[in-house]
């Protein structure tokens, strides 16, 4: 090569200077990222690779499908609860279980948890120090910081100078401490860092905010299931079962103290999102409002599978509804049916995997995952000490799925463009309200659409998510507490519960917005055993090598044809890669050990 | 330019008031006495930030997900001012070249001095390309940190057994930190995570008494791993009296009856969880209604069903509370002596690495 076009409009070329960066830290897991520079410093040819595996769906087969949720569960502890809830959706849809309201309602209720716990600390543990320089904090006004925050947020308690005079002190002495733990190395004189140091320290002060919050947050799931991270589901409803007023109320899972506990922490949540996290998130963008790279396919062409619905069953009532959009066409929502083995395919050809027929995508019902651990022969180094990767050849652990052949983005920007585009009134006031302030903030006149399609839009798209998230959750408490009034108890539909009521063979599909994305599970259960088992998950989607036909997948066409102050020092890389929250541990679970028949996962 | 815990406390406003009272309630949370305070005092007012690399291998990231949850104390106190978290990817400002330079930086000025906190596990299959860090196997750069380290910690069941990845057949070949690492200390502190006050705890016993805790047979602290979920099981009585959850959703699971018969683990697991609870004390798995499924035991992904009877039931009876009662005052005892026993602790802990 030197210079490609890719089916789907990117011009790479790997001619310039190459520089790699693995690992890429703050993150979920492990990857790698290469990318080549040209006499600019501009980014004209991008590289991603997930380099690590685990093999959770070979180590499902032949266990027992109602304890599927908590293997599962453990592909990943950040976005903590969701691949449980898509595992039980999976298996109540292949058994034809409908689960009780309450249990909907309270299902709801943690997932939303979830989308505001995992959205907020992704922007300040993981992804804020892209923006925001601790270093230059010590030199803010705190003054000037307390006037700021009380200008951004007025409402929100934590602002007198005093406050943020304490927390530049505490900065101050442990940077001056000379152990500088998790900043230590960190890119702090670079250019590409814009903030003043007042709203530097105005970030610093949310970042140690948001760590105390955050653990406030997950006591939702505590509540519902018992621990966080990793609460535990049960397949036909929730085991958290309902005592108002009854005998022994006290030491039931749930009664009126533990509904208002619930309470208490869903009104926190909505109060650190509308208070904190918006006007940071708003705030910190207006002064990066000429950096509006890494749109890539953000925006543009994107997928979800839709999500929380008023009713359950009920897609048509999702508040956050799927399809798919493609090439920037928002007139244009294509339905998506994840059982039509059309749509969804997965390839391997860049993947270190074999098919039969590498040219081809398979359906995850139909899944075939073989590792094959094979360099190509521009290869850098060795097989144990990589230097350079060879993106002509087989370059990651992660598959790329496709939606009808087409490379797709996932995540809270395709949810938020989806719904958008399908004129969610909620989604389109959050939006409008937004971008005003945004210009208003940054002096332009930029319209949704430029805001949205970029690194920035997709950090702020995640916002919007969270504060949405946390006022449904709102009303799904409202409706649980009224259902329960009207006389149901519910928890749990038994009715199928015993593996002697279920079909030989059967077959489902379980979905859920994840926080990176729309996420789908497949099952084939046979003789009560689970036969087959495929997770096509976010980071799947949004980090997937080339295909075979050499489209880019949207973590390589958002770092294209971005400038870096400095080669050496990925500042930039990280922004846009963060941008998209990446989970290596979701998108790499899948393996087999080359040649091993236990390690083989063959349908039919 | 070294400072002390104290200091770190005081030019943060803390007044000295305030630090006695968290040395009382660190002291609470190990289970110590109020004699302890002063010794707590003692050693925050004259020992450094010790460093730390935490890396992370085969995982979810549940064990950090975990840490950052403690609320006694602040994963933000504990990360500004009792540690010096050096190297953890999770967190970390800096990526690539940077990151992994801090490793050698760490070993540099601090060899033999510092903690290795590991989350996850080496995979041994495919050269162990199946974990790649810095374009190698994630198992050099362990064994490379480790063989500098003071102690190693195993955060969770990844690192102390395996877990999930490890379940039959274990594709990967992933295997805990003790198969690959044998002539350093280790703390196992398994669960699938641990709690998030179990882990600070640890932390602190360590930073403040300069020892390791003492460890029962498994490697596991004693202080937070010697009691069955059952022996302090607020449902305990229900499954003396014989009353028992049949179905979910069953008139007993809305009386809080015992979960036994739907499969909970809680009889023959090692773990805090009915003791400090989970999230601040919040709950835990069968307040929630759920059993307990055993995930700090050594490969409870392999034993059964989470909903299969515990069919070995006389062993847990009634009739060994006794026991049990006599084994938590030993290790109370224990505790307290091992404040003069520490050096030999680890080293009989070395030895035995050596042995194997």
């Amino acid at each position: 090569m030197s210079v490609k076009q890719t089916p789907n409009g990117y011009e790479l070329n790997d001619s310039g200077r190459r520089v790699v960066v693995d690992p890429v830290t703050r993150i979920e897991g492990h990857m790698r990222c290469e990318v080549n520079l040209d006499e600019n410093n501009v980014i004209r040819n991008a590289v991603s690779s997930g380099t690590m595996w685990r093999g959770l769906e070979v180590i499902l087969k032949g266990r027992d499908p109602r304890d599927a949720w908590a293997f599962v569960e453990r592909i990943c502890g950040v976005c903590t609860g969701c691949h449980a809830l898509t595992s039980v959706r999976a298996v109540e849809d292949a058994l034809g279980i409908e689960i009780p309201k309450n249990a909907h309602l309270i299902r709801e209720i943690m997932a939303k948890t979830l989308q505001v716990h995992d959205h907020v600390v992704h922007f300040y543990h993981l992804h804020a120090l892209d923006w925001v320089n601790p270093v230059n904090a010590l030199k803010a006004d705190p003054k000037e910081t307390s006037k700021i925050q009380q200008l951004v947020s007025p409402s929100h308690p934590m602002s007198s100078p005093g406050y943020f005079r304490d927390i530049q002190t505490r900065i101050r002495k442990f940077i001056e401490s000379g152990q500088l733990g998790p900043f230590k190395n960190g890119y702090w004189d670079n250019p590409a860092y814009k903030l003043p140091p007042e709203v530097d320290l105005m970030a610093v002060a949310h970042y140690l905010e948001a760590l105390d919050m955050q653990k406030e947050f997950v006591k939702v799931h505590t509540v519902f299931g018992g621990k966080n991270p990793h609460p535990n589901y049960l397949v036909g409803g929730v085991p958290c079962a309902i005592n108002m007023d009854g005998p022994l109320s006290a030491g039931a899972p749930l009664n009126m103290e533990r509904l208002n506990f619930v309470k208490a922490r869903i009104d926190e949540m909505k109060t650190f999102c509308d208070n904190v996290y918006i006007p940071d998130v708003i705030g910190i963008a207006s002064f990066y409002k000429t950096w509006l790279y890494g749109g890539g396919h953000g925006a543009k062409n994107v997928m979800d599978y839709g999500a929380y619905p008023k009713v359950n069953y009920d897609k048509s009532t999702d508040q956050l509804p799927g399809g798919v959009i493609l090439n920037d066409n928002w007139n244009e929502v294509f339905p998506i049916d994840p059982r039509d083995p059309e749509q969804v395919q997965e390839f391997v050809a860049h993947s270190w995997y074999s098919y039969p027929d590498e040219k081809k995508g398979l359906h995850p019902w139909d899944g075939v995952t073989e590792g094959n651990f094979e360099l190509g022969a521009g290869t850098k180094g060795t097989r144990t000490n990589i230097k350079a990767l060879d993106e002509s050849a087989k370059y990651s652990w992660i598959k790329a799925p496709r939606w009808r052949g087409h490379a797709v983005e996932v995540g809270p920007l395709s949810r938020y463009t989806l719904a958008y585009a399908q004129n969610v009134e909620y989604v389109q006031e959050q939006v409008h309200r937004s971008v005003a302030a945004f210009n208003q903030l940054a002096g332009t006149d930029a319209d949704a659409k430029t805001v949205l399609q970029s690194t920035i839009g997709r950090t702020l798209a995640r916002a919007l998510e969270g504060q949405y998230c946390a006022d449904m959750m709102v009303d799904d408490w409202n409706e649980l507490i009224a259902n329960i009034k009207a006389g149901d108890s519910a928890t749990a539909n038994m009715d199928k519960w015993d593996p002697s009521t279920w079909p030989k063979e059967a077959k489902g599909v379980g979905t859920v917005a994840a926080p990176r994305g729309g996420l789908g599970h497949w099952i084939k259960i046979k003789d009560g055993r689970i036969e087959n088992y495929q997770c096509v998950v976010p980071t799947t989607w949004n980090g997937s090598p080339r295909d075979p036909a050499g489209n880019i997948g949207a973590f390589e066409a958002s770092l294209m044809n971005t400038p870096m102050e400095r080669p050496d020092e990925p500042v930039e890389i990280l922004r846009s890669l963060h941008s998209f929250d990446p989970c290596l541990a979701c998108a790499t679970h899948v393996m087999s050990e080359s040649g091993e028949e236990l390690t083989r996962v063959k349908v039919r | 330019m070294t400072e002390t815990f104290y200091e770190v406390m005081r030019r943060q406003g803390i007044t000295r008031r305030s630090f006695l009272k968290y040395c009382s309630l660190t002291a609470a949370a190990l289970g110590l006495g109020p004699a302890f305070v002063p010794k707590i005092a003692h050693a925050m007012e004259n020992k450094p930030r010790i460093p730390v690399i935490w890396l992370h291998g085969l995982e979810c990231t549940c064990c950090t997900e975990s840490f950052i949850r403690s609320a006694h104390p602040l994963a933000k106190d504990v990360i500004l001012s009792m540690i010096s978290l050096d190297y953890d990817d999770t967190i970390m400002a800096a990526a690539g070249e940077q990151a992994e330079a801090i490793i050698d930086e760490t070993i540099a000025k601090y060899d033999g001095n510092f903690i290795l906190a590991c989350e996850g596990n080496p995979p041994l299959n495919q050269d162990g390309m199946s974990c790649i860090i810095a374009g190698k196997p994630y198992l050099e750069q362990l064994k490379h940190a480790a063989a500098h380290c003071k102690a190693i910690i195993s955060w969770g069941s990844c690192a102390s057994y395996g877990c999930v990845q490890a379940a039959k057949p274990n594709p990967t070949r992933a295997v805990p930190i003790h198969k690959v690492i044998h002539d350093k200390p280790i703390i196992k502190v398994p669960g699938c995570p641990p709690i998030a006050e179990v882990m600070t705890s640890v932390i602190t016993y360590m930073l403040t008494f300069d020892q390791i805790p003492e460890l029962d047979r498994q490697g596991r602290p004693k202080m937070f791993y010697s009691q069955r979920i059952h022996d302090k099981c607020y449902r305990r009585p229900h499954f003396d009296a014989g009353q028992f959850v049949e179905s979910w959703d069953d008139e007993g699971a809305r009386k809080g009856y015992c979960l036994y018969k739907v499969g909970c683990k809680g009889p023959t697991t090692y773990n805090a969880c009915s003791t400090t609870r989970w999230n601040e004390g919040t709950s835990f798995p069968i307040q929630a209604g759920h059993g307990c499924i055993g995930c700090s035991e050594d490969g409870f992904w392999d034993k059964g069903s989470w909903y299969a009877r515990l069919t070995d039931i006389k062993q847990f009876g009634v009739e060994s509370t006794a026991d049990v009662i006599g084994g938590t005052l030993a290790a109370t005892v224990g505790a307290a002596t091992a404040v003069h026993l520490g050096v030999s602790v680890v080293k009989r802990a070395q030895q035995k690495g050596d042995q194997e």
